[in-house]
């Protein structure tokens, strides 16, 4: 895998479009498809092609393990931290219409961090699982191909 | 997509089976664009055909590419699905026909979400309108759900002294790679 050139460059050319169109998916979601959900499945299909192509130490150096699982609990953090901004500012828990002055924009931001924290947990989540997975070995010897 | 399915069940070798289910997941998802899904689509392409793949490709490197003989003949299981699926499929003719804006489905919250929510939350995509803010509440219980998953594979799967000697190695292996590249 570390030597085919056609398939780094051509990784190369696709990872920063995958991770593109998953900010689009996420931060355009309010307006077209697409949301937290989708949004961190399809950032995390990018770094698990990139584990694929490059290996996973380096995938690993570049979202390490300590981040990875902070960020699981950290999503579930931010969606249920807007429930309590919620309650702190005179609404109910999960009440987006006290957030700012005015409803709608309440709505928007209350909406916005709620999937943000979805997007957070599910994209941790998803390459947590593949680290645990493509990190064993069968013999302790070729733990590399496994990614 | 059923050929795929019965090539899934008659295949006994299980990378086979893994190129057949990921095929069986984009069909899915073509299908879901055709409903009008494409949240769901989307899903289905990058989690069902992407990395569920990927996942089962690693599982068969861990545990072998084929599949053993099975012990008992499959009669009983096979009738077992058979009147599960019959009777599932007696119950579909219950259901309102498909698209029928008359059904009651269509008749209780979702002429309400359809018409207000656009105004009251300034969002046009109705789904992420009513996931995020009408049923706030059970997305915040599936993203736990997510977030339990993941603990529950970290404390299955995770080894405590051996993956420290890997993470090493590892990391020097990252140098040399570095290096090359």
């Amino acid at each position: 895998m570390r030597l085919d050139i056609i398939l780094r460059v051509l990784a190369k050319l696709l990872i920063p479009f995958a991770v593109m169109f998953a900010s689009y998916v996420q931060f355009h979601g309010d307006f077209g498809p697409g949301g937290g959900f989708q949004a961190g499945v399809i950032a995390a299909a990018a770094v698990i092609f990139y584990a694929l192509i490059y290996g996973l130490p380096s995938a690993r150096k570049v979202v390490p393990d300590a981040l990875v699982e902070a960020m699981i609990a950290l999503g579930v953090l931010i969606y249920a931290g807007v429930g309590v901004a919620g309650l702190l500012l005179g609404g109910n828990f999960l009440d987006y219409f006290v957030l700012a002055h005015d409803p709608v924009h309440g709505q928007h931001r209350g909406i916005f961090w709620v999937e943000v924290g979805v997007l957070v947990t599910v994209f941790a989540v998803m390459l947590k699982i593949f680290y645990v997975f493509a990190g064993r070995s069968r013999s302790p010897v070729d733990s590399e191909d496994a990614s | 997509m059923g050929a795929a399915a019965i090539g899934i069940a008659r295949q006994r070798n299980l990378f086979g089976v893994v190129l057949l289910s990921g095929i069986y997941s984009f069909l899915m998802a073509t299908l879901l664009v055709v409903l009008d899904a494409v949240d769901v689509a989307m899903t289905e392409a990058a989690v069902g055909a992407g990395i569920s793949t990927v996942l089962l490709l690693g599982a068969i490197y861990l545990a072998g590419s084929t599949e053993s003989k099975p012990i008992h003949k499959p009669w009983l299981p096979l009738f077992v699905v058979a009147v599960t699926g019959g009777v599932l499929v007696y119950g579909t003719l219950g259901l309102p026909a498909f698209s029928d804006p008359q059904a009651p489905i269509h008749q209780h919250v979702a002429p309400q979400y359809l018409k207000e929510g656009p105004e009251k939350t300034g969002v046009p995509n109705v789904v992420t309108e009513v996931l995020a803010s009408y049923r706030g509440f059970d997305t915040l219980g599936e993203t736990t759900v997510v977030f339990t998953a993941g603990i529950g594979v970290i404390a299955l799967l995770r080894r405590g002294k051996p993956r420290k000697r890997f993470k090493s190695r590892d990391s020097a292996k990252a140098g040399d790679g570095g290096g090359a590249s």
